[in-house]
């Protein structure tokens, strides 16, 4: 069966009232979850789980759509307005969106990301109904030469647009690193970097460190620095869209859906690597009458680029998920459980065993998306309002509930501990003007860095030269090179142009 | 404290607390050197051993660490920087209620359950900001992490551990 066929069955499947009524049951459930600061995607559906199994398998896989995409929805919501994120896709968007939020632009960064989020649905969509399969091929021809490569790449454009200064924001990185280290080691079951405390074996949870450095480090800082008496007063501004922040956001949306879709698909592509690009790729092309606007008041590109990015490659996920049976994130990992739960193996043979469920997968996927956009954009009033809750109240709540994230996930005091420590140093970081999103960046993709390089030199027996021979891999590297060498022959030249 | 005093202090102070923070990297890099030093050689084969990446970001750390006390030792960058230009004084009287409310929370929630720690916890967070209705306080805070605990054990599941008052309701 060929896509077109395909995604027209899949839709004349999804398009009965009784499904589209699962879908929107779906979406709300996913979006009233998702909201809950601390709680991402993958906890979400695996909340709902339950829920699913008292519906037939069709049924059921509708309302998950929903729910995951209704999830995201929600998760990108209180990254914007609380500084929160629940989970790692999410961090980069609350960069910029907790800082618009606070300068009065809630409304247009909330509304970026959701009408951001519908585009790259969209691109996900396509992209999983006409190209997947094709990516699929190509993505299994890298090895992990090549993907250490990519990270190399991702590290190198992370470094080259640090902000401030290189020492303190490598500083951060190497931190993050640091971090990443805590816990047993995949190849050698050593445990590193624990100290003899047993919680740390299991490793640093990301979205606890995510949650100290932004909300907890920040809330302290604001105690640091509060002045008797002085209230800050927290404006909503207007909640639509300007024309100019249309302008703005389309480009964004556009290329951070195109980034996301790819390396949702790549076996180890995930929702982070693409986000964090995104980011630095729009703050690297944004016009420059706005570039003050990042780090300071919020860029509206800085929500829009990565948001899409972020959904673009949740759907991708869904590639390898459906065609090689292969989770490559937490959410669908679940999923995966999910179909298992029902006797359905995913993998290359689940396209023509089970034609009808996976193209109304694809299709409800897409209704999901329409109706997110339907349903969130009028309660996007609703949400900013959440920012005029009072100073203390407000920062006392986000402290309570980034405790019961934390402790509610591993009933464990160490974490908690875990949790304030980072917090403190994170207060010190924006003290002394440390950026904290290194931090993360380091933490993720430290990890897995270090796993490519093992793998790529086991296979290679030692040998350092295989990430130059392998053509794909040697590409990347070019890649970085230029990233790296490329801005600076540039000032140069436009130096010695002038002079 | 007035005002004056305060700003001679930061003035002065400033290039020492940088160097503090520089040296405070240089250790956290010797820590993880030390613990990179600690793990047990595997005893299986492999290119790249267990230990390699630690040592390689300790080492980094470490210089990374005496760059910025080099930095610092030349006067440092904090003064240059905007927001602590402009920056009021230390908050002691939020920061340590604030604190407070951190160690009761770590005290308490084992043993007297979330529903009590994190009411105590969003009283003393609310007067560390400002707030001078404790009662008012109170009254909100319960509601908030009961709400909480409501939604996250009894409506989805997740386990957040039992106290006093979670055994009642």
């Amino acid at each position: 069966m060929d896509s077109v066929a395909g995604l027209a069955m899949g839709f004349a499947n999804a398009l009965t009232p009784i499904n589209l009524g699962w879908a929107l049951l779906g979406c709300f459930l996913g979006t009233a979850i998702g909201v809950l600061p601390g709680i991402g995607p993958a906890l979400t559906i695996a909340l709902l789980l339950p829920v699913t199994f008292k519906v037939e398998a069709t049924g059921a896989f509708i309302l998950f759509c929903g729910v995951f995409y209704g999830a995201m929805y929600g998760g990108s919501t209180t990254s914007i307005l609380l500084n929160t994120p629940g989970e790692s896709g999410s961090i980069i968007t609350a960069l910029e969106g907790a800082k618009m939020a606070r300068n009065g632009r809630a409304g247009p960064a909330l509304v970026t990301a959701a009408v951001g989020s519908f585009v790259a649905g969209t691109v996900g969509t396509l992209g999983i109904s006409f190209i997947g399969p094709i990516v699929v091929d190509l993505a299994l021809k890298l090895g992990p030469a090549e993907y250490f490569s990519l990270m190399l790449l991702c590290f190198v454009t992370v470094s080259a647009v640090l902000g401030g200064s290189a020492l303190r924001g490598l500083t951060s990185l190497a931190f993050g690193l640091m971090l990443g280290l805590v816990g047993i080691d995949l190849q050698t079951g050593q445990p590193r970097l624990t100290f003899g405390v047993p919680e740390l074996l299991d490793g640093v949870n990301v979205v606890l460190v995510a949650v100290a450095l932004f909300a907890v480090g920040e809330t302290m800082y604001l105690a640091w620095r509060h002045v008797e008496g002085g209230q800050e007063v927290r404006e909503i501004g207007r909640l639509w869209m300007s024309a100019t922040d249309w302008r703005r956001s389309i480009g964004p949306w556009i290329r951070g859906s195109l980034l996301g879709f790819p390396f949702g698909v790549l076996p180890a592509g995930g929702t982070e690597m693409p986000t964090m690009l995104s980011y630095y790729a729009e703050r690297k092309m944004v016009k420059p009458e706005f570039r003050d606007e990042f780090g300071t008041t919020g860029a509206i590109e800085g929500v829009a680029g990565p948001e899409a990015a972020n959904n673009a490659a949740a759907a991708g996920i869904l590639v390898p998920m459906l065609t090689l049976g292969l989770p490559t994130s937490a959410t669908a990992a679940i999923m995966l459980s999910a179909f298992q739960s029902y006797g359905i193996q995913p993998g290359p043979m689940l396209f023509t065993q089970q034609p009808v469920l996976v193209w109304t997968l694809i299709a409800s996927l897409y209704i999901a998306n329409v109706m997110l956009v339907v349903l969130n954009l009028p309660l996007v009033g609703l949400w900013a309002r959440i920012l005029k809750i009072p100073t203390p109240q407000l920062y006392a709540g986000i402290l309570v509930f980034a405790t019961i994230g934390t402790y509610g996930i591993s009933n464990s005091v160490t974490d908690l501990v875990l949790l304030y420590g980072i917090g403190i140093i994170a207060m010190f970081m924006r003290r002394f003007d440390f950026p904290t999103a290194p931090v993360v960046i380091g933490m993720i993709l430290g990890p897995m860095a270090e796993q490519a390089l093992r793998q790529a030199l086991t296979i290679s027996q030692g040998d350092w030269t295989t990430f130059l021979t392998r053509p794909i891999s040697a590409t990347i590297l070019a890649l970085a090179v230029v990233a790296l060498v490329g801005p600076r022959l540039w000032a140069f030249r436009q130096r010695r142009a002038e002079g | 404290m007035n005002q004056l005093s305060h700003r001679a202090g930061t003035a002065a102070g400033t290039p020492r607390a940088d160097l503090v923070v520089g040296l405070g990297v240089v250790v956290l890099g010797l820590l993880v050197l030390y613990a990179a030093w600690a793990i047990p050689e595997s005893p299986l084969y492999a290119q790249v051993g267990a230990k390699a990446v630690p040592y390689l970001v300790g080492v980094i750390l470490v210089a990374l660490g005496i760059g910025l006390s080099a930095t610092a030792a030349k006067g440092g960058w904090s003064h240059g920087l905007e927001e602590e230009m402009a920056a009021p004084p230390t908050n002691w009287r939020a920061l340590g209620l604030l604190g407070a409310g951190l160690v009761v929370q770590l005290a308490l929630i084992d043993w007297l359950g979330f529903v009590i720690a994190a009411t105590i916890q969003y009283v003393l967070v609310c007067s560390a900001f400002g707030s001078r209705r404790p009662l008012r306080d109170l009254l909100i805070g319960i509601l908030v992490t009961l709400g909480a605990y409501i939604a996250f054990a009894r409506l989805l599941g997740v386990n957040i551990g039992a106290g006093v008052l979670e055994g009642i309701i």
